[in-house]
């Protein structure tokens, strides 16, 4: 008899392909949501593991904020050209310029919460019945709550007390029309599996992960990037800091920490010696104890 | 290293998510911003020190009314193992989500409140802790803090228990006197409990070997895509796709295709870039047979010399989830891996009374019903009993007209 009890990347590898397969066979119009982030670059790979030689059989697609780091987006481009897979692209700003939402002002305006409309209007433009994200479930305690398949009204809106049974592997995608479903095959990973899987994959990553220079401010108790999508002031000191970021989301709304890591080890290093988690450098978190819960309930990822 | 995925599961207020906070809290899982939004919560201990609960009641209702609704997944990893926690509800109304919390883990552990000894909740988990056939249990008599951590309390509702376990054909129990609130033997032995010799919660955790017992010849394989590139140098590859349920596969196995009944060899297998001679259940890969014949998903490969059973009517248990009683009028969907047929429910054979465990006639089944039913499927339904093998002895019920997942099934015999 050989072994029975995989490695944990094994399982956790096997148990997304197995997901990502279900959305194959069960949604006519699904996509997969590829924000640019370790996340959304490791579900590329796996959707590579589940259906290569054969094509993906959805789409990527990116909600673009406009606020982006510069190399998120150049890596973006030079791995759909490596994959050749199709791309789509929602632009916040379309939302901005044909009105349904209106750009936040002050010192801590940030497009994120504005991604929303761009995400649910995208969904609708194309139909797509099932949308492939990266969240994890030891991100946040609202994600620890929410099942691999998880229903979205009309409106996009998660209702945490009415979530299905989710029982053994078996995922029931069944849906009414208008309603869609969010996905999530790495829900059971950790942030240091990610980088793990990251490293025994040799997978690539934009280079904002790793430690660089970089011109900062400190930001209620946070390392900005000074960039112009910040608005700043004269109370804002820009210091030059060699820093990276742990989690990549538009440019005014993640926070860089301090670090040497240059290489894979030493970010896995850092990982695990760390006190803080993933989105505590993450600004839009911080806001209520239920600040994710409520974005979710309004459509959020 | 490997992962061991367990719940937590007792009546109300019996502790379990301020276990499992404890359990994090004491491994220093816990990272510091997630601890400052815990002492920054107005949910706080009568004695003022942070409510570990609140770690896993991630959702606003239930901070405000202190329990628990859904399922929570917690992760952490000590070094001998990962662990993949569910915090599931104790509040009957919410039976469904610890059944969801339930399906995929290993390890059951089965809060008690020391107070209050074996109530309806514990004996309702635990007999769906054994329909569900986990083979690992650890019951935690907690809150001992407030009967004096005394050994004579803790014997007697273990001796209480044993009676239920073995009523339930529980097959291996461990009992451990914990205090949640306190710390005492979640992770650190306890200083209060000098008559108790065996490990802490963790330490237990840390060394069970759940190391499967799996049905090593029942190779099954749902058929969950059809890899088939047509390019011009692909144009004959024919790749099925799916994750192996048990068993295990070889390169020149003989293997059928249920339900068409046609066979076929494995010509290779593949994960991904790799060629594996064999392949083993929990695996993701692609299979080639060496003869062209008509799959699809919903099909299932299967090792010749071990057929499953094959039959539209069946027995089985079934777990009650929705709020719309069952209807013996209307066709269902039954959900069995990949493979989706109508069905309905023929007859109810027997419904089971939580108090005494008796089985009863009945004549509807609702919400958190558990009992047992024959069912007639569309199609013939190629699976295994459900304790021989879990992975392939499972199913759930849809409700077309909802679309919500209504039931859990578990297959117990053929019938006719
Ligand atoms: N004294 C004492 N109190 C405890 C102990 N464990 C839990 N409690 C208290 O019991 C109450 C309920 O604890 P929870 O952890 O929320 O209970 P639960 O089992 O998760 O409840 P549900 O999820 O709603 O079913 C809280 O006030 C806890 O502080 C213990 O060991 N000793
Ligand atoms: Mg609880």
């Amino acid at each position: 008899m050989s072994k029975v009890n995989l490695d944990y990347l094994d399982e956790l590898e096997a148990e997304a392909i197995h997901i990502l397969r279900e959305v194959a066979g069960q949604f006519e119009k699904p996509a997969l949501l590829f924000s640019g982030g370790k996340d959304s670059i490791t579900l590329v790979r796996l959707a590579e593991k589940a259906f290569r030689p054969g094509k993906f059989p959805f789409p990527l697609v990116h909600i673009d904020t406009g606020h982006n780091f510069e190399e998120t987006i150049t890596f973006r481009d030079q791995m759909i050209d490596r994959i050749g897979e199709k791309l789509i692209v929602g632009y916040v700003q379309e939302s901005i310029d044909e009105g349904k939402v209106i750009e936040q002002t002050g010192k801590n305006a940030s497009r994120n919460a504005l991604q929303t409309v761009t995400l649910l209007d995208t969904i609708a433009k194309y139909g797509f019945d099932a949308c492939i994200g990266g969240a994890r479930r030891d991100e946040e305690k609202a994600r620890a709550k929410e099942r691999i398949f998880s229903v979205r009204d009309e409106f996009g809106q998660w209702d945490p007390k009415r979530q299905r049974p989710e029982l053994w592997n078996i995922y029931n995608g069944r849906i009414h029309k208008g309603e869609n479903v969010r996905v999530f095959p790495i829900s059971n990973w950790t942030e240091l599996d990610v980088w793990n899987y990251i490293k025994r994959e040799k997978m690539e990553l934009p280079s904002i992960y790793f430690a660089h220079e970089r011109d900062c401010i400190t930001r209620n108790g946070q390392l900005m990037a000074a960039s112009p999508f910040l608005n700043m002031d004269e109370e804002d000191i820009v210091e030059r800091k060699k820093v990276r970021f742990r989690t990549v989301g538009d440019m005014s709304c993640t926070a860089a920490v301090s670090s040497d890591a240059t290489e894979l080890d030493d970010i896995i290093a850092e990982i695990s010696a760390s006190k803080i988690s993933e989105r505590g450098a993450r600004m839009d978190d911080k806001v209520s104890e239920a600040a994710m819960e409520d974005r979710k309930k309004g459509g959020y990822f | 290293m490997n992962i061991l995925k367990f719940f937590t599961a007792g009546s109300v207020d019996d502790g379990k998510s301020t276990l499992i906070g404890r359990l994090l809290y004491d491994t220093d899982s816990i990272l510091a911003d997630q601890l400052e939004a815990l002492q920054a919560s107005n949910r706080k201990n009568d004695d003022g020190t942070i409510d570990l609960a609140i770690l896993t009641d991630g959702l606003r209702a239930e901070r405000e009314q202190g329990i628990t609704i859904d399922v929570a997944y917690k992760y952490f990893q000590t070094e001998k193992r990962k662990f993949i926690i569910a915090d599931t509800p104790g509040h009957i109304q919410y039976t469904r989500n610890m059944v969801t919390g339930a399906s995929t883990a290993k390890l059951a552990i089965i809060l008690i409140d020391a107070r209050n000894g074996v109530v309806e909740q514990t004996i309702r988990h635990s007999y769906l802790v054994s329909l569900l056939g986990i083979e690992h249990v650890v019951v935690c008599l907690n809150k001992m803090d407030m009967v004096g951590y005394s050994e004579t309390v803790f014997n007697a509702i273990t001796e209480k228990y044993k009676a239920l376990a073995a009523e339930l054909n529980l097959k291996e129990v461990t009992f451990i006197p914990v205090s949640a609130l306190k710390g005492d033997n979640v992770v650190n032995e306890s200083e209060h409990m000098q008559w108790y010799q065996g490990r802490s919660l963790l330490h237990f955790l840390e060394s069970v070997d759940v190391e499967d017992a799996l049905p090593y010849n029942l190779a099954r394989m749902p058929v969950q895509w059809v890899i088939r590139p047509q390019t011009d140098e692909l144009h004959d590859y024919r790749g099925y796709a799916g994750r192996i349920l048990s068993g295990s596969f070889n390169v020149d196995d003989k293997v059928t295709v249920l339900p068409s009944g046609h066979s076929s060899v494995i010509d290779r297998i593949e994960i991904f870039d790799q060629r594996p001679v064999e392949a083993f259940a929990g695996q993701s890969v692609t299979i080639h047979l060496k003869d062209n014949i008509d799959i699809s998903r919903g099909d299932v490969l299967v090792n010749s010399d071990h057929l499953p059973q094959s039959s539209q009517v069946i027995e089985a248990d079934l777990c009650w989830m929705d709020a719309r009683p069952l209807d013996d009028s209307i066709t269902y969907l039954l959900q069995h891996n990949s493979k989706i047929t109508k069905c309905k429910i023929r007859e109810i054979v027997y419904k089971v009374d939580i108090n005494t465990l008796a089985k009863q006639d009945a004549h509807d089944f609702k919400l958190n019903d558990i009992g047992r039913v024959v069912l007639k499927t569309a199609d013939e339904l190629p699976f295994d009993l459900y304790t021989e093998n879990k992975a392939n002895g499972a199913a759930i019920l849809v409700d077309s007209r909802t679309n919500l997942t209504v039931a859990a099934l578990m297959f117990r015999n053929v019938s006719y």
